[in-house]
């Protein structure tokens, strides 16, 4: 995938105000089945996958010993004793050997990245893209994954907040659906907006928002962790941070006025210039036109309202710590 | 793509009219629909002496920041505020009101070190 078809902010406004689509074959499928699937992806991952149903999914989190991030993903029950992860694509080998090193009789593992190619379709418009395309069939509901008549499987989900649906066909047939859900009106849409459209909603980024040395609590992403359901891999880590408090907190920054869109490993200074962090992402927000971004700072700096600077090139930019999300699209399911 | 006659290019894509011994320095047409979205442009110091090559001003687009070099050597006299208020006025009018900055030439010969419109288009194919 490019960093972009057109032109950045067009294809962003695309999937804000109709729909866009974006090529995700990259993106790698690990099947996980047997007897004791739910029992040990519970002991892998931080979500407790005994609350989905067959047919429906969940964002959660591979940690390793140290409860550090491996790889963020989204866990979808596709039968009584079996599991389809979505996992980013620079992970794909290091989650399966991650994952493969860690594997219980009774389980097995299947790296089906190389088979499925993948489309997200996103925006207030993608269901009505959707039914052009498939008139026979309905998108399951919120974090559901159905398998199609045509040997697809069709995930609610997305990285952007929009309504929309990642479509996965068996790898050769992915040219041919791309284009006819461009004619039916979806905009093809690259790896730039993607990140600004994923940015504006403050979800993470594997390898700039997530590192093997941050946890999902130090994440901001606490929700996705279930301390309750049994011990798992870097549980102890967790509960610590919880029941203390982490010690860096990623941070919502927005600039108060205008100024050079903020990048990743910016600096980030306190009002008195005390550089306490960097950005881990950073961009222009083509819906508010404001530069945004994440930084892992000490929670003190971290409460909304407080008042910090963004380094950039030597010159100090007022900012302002904010809620997440930076956006709120109009048209979420 | 407009490669208008009257201008001398640079290979990094900037392009300079001289009057006088006052060198006027935008970004080519080529340039900014490589770059698209120009979202902030950070203008040099006046007064500011730079040689041929120096990073002199920096165009913003929401995918990369790119520096701006200086065709050739001289002294910023003059910045174009209205590319610091309207960024887009680079993508939209490269050669007219989105020119960035202009230098007092050391020499005005060094603007012959410079490709002419029909060399530049040949470089960007």
């Amino acid at each position: 995938m490019p960093v972009q078809y057109t032109a950045i902010i067009e294809e962003h406004t695309a999937v804000r105000t109709a729909c866009g689509i974006f090529d995700i074959s990259h993106m790698g499928q690990i099947i996980v089945t047997g007897a004791n699937a739910a029992s040990w992806l519970n002991r892998m991952l931080t979500n407790d996958v005994a609350d989905l149903g067959v047919g429906q999914g969940q964002y959660t989190l591979l940690l390793n010993e140290r409860g550090g991030v491996i790889d963020d993903l989204i866990a979808y029950r596709s039968g009584k004793a079996a599991f389809f992860l979505v996992v980013n694509a620079s992970m794909i080998d290091e989650d399966f050997a991650w994952l493969e090193g860690h594997l219980d009789d009774g389980v097995t593992l299947t790296n089906e990245s190389d088979h499925w190619a993948g489309m997200a379709v996103q925006g207030p418009k993608a269901v009505e893209v959707f039914s052009k395309v498939f008139p026979d069939e309905i998108l399951p509901p919120r974090n559901g994954i159905a398998a199609m008549a045509d040997g697809g499987i069709v995930c609610r989900t997305g990285y952007t907040g929009e309504d929309g649906f990642e479509f996965f066909s068996p790898a050769g047939e992915g040219i041919a659906y791309w284009d006819r859900f461009v004619a039916a009106g979806a905009k093809p849409c690259a790896l730039g907006s993607r990140d600004t459209l994923r940015l504006e909603m403050g979800y993470p980024l594997n390898g700039n928002d997530l590192s093997p040395d941050r946890s999902p609590i130090e994440a901001g992403l606490g929700f996705f962790c279930d301390l309750d359901k049994g011990d798992f891999m870097g549980r102890e880590t967790l509960a610590h941070q919880k029941a203390n408090g982490p010690a860096l907190k990623l941070t919502a920054i927005r600039y108060l006025d205008k100024g050079p869109p903020p990048r990743a490993h910016y600096p980030v200074a306190s009002a008195d210039g005390v550089v306490i962090g960097e950005l881990s992402s950073g961009a222009l927000s083509p819906s508010l036109m404001a530069g945004i971004g994440m930084a892992y700072l000490p929670a003190d700096f971290a409460t909304i309202g407080t008042h910090l600077q963004i380094e950039v090139r030597g010159k100090f930019f007022p900012a302002v710590v904010v809620k997440k999300p930076f956006y709120k699209p109009a048209h979420s399911i | 793509m407009n490669t208008p006659s009257n201008l001398r290019f640079a290979a990094s894509h900037e392009w300079v009219r001289l009057d006088g011994d006052i060198a006027t320095v935008g970004i080519s047409d080529h340039a900014q629909a490589e770059l698209t979205d120009v979202v902030f442009v950070e203008l040099p110091a006046m007064g500011r002496s730079v040689d041929a090559g120096d990073p002199t001003a920096v165009v913003e687009s929401v995918k990369a920041a790119s520096d701006i070099y200086a065709p050739i050597g001289g002294e910023v006299v003059e910045v174009n505020p209205e590319v610091e208020a309207d960024p887009s006025l680079v993508n939209t009018d490269p050669y007219g009101k989105g020119w960035i900055f202009k230098l007092q030439v050391k020499s005005a010969a060094d603007v012959d070190t410079l490709m002419d419109a029909a060399a530049y288009e040949a470089q960007i194919g």
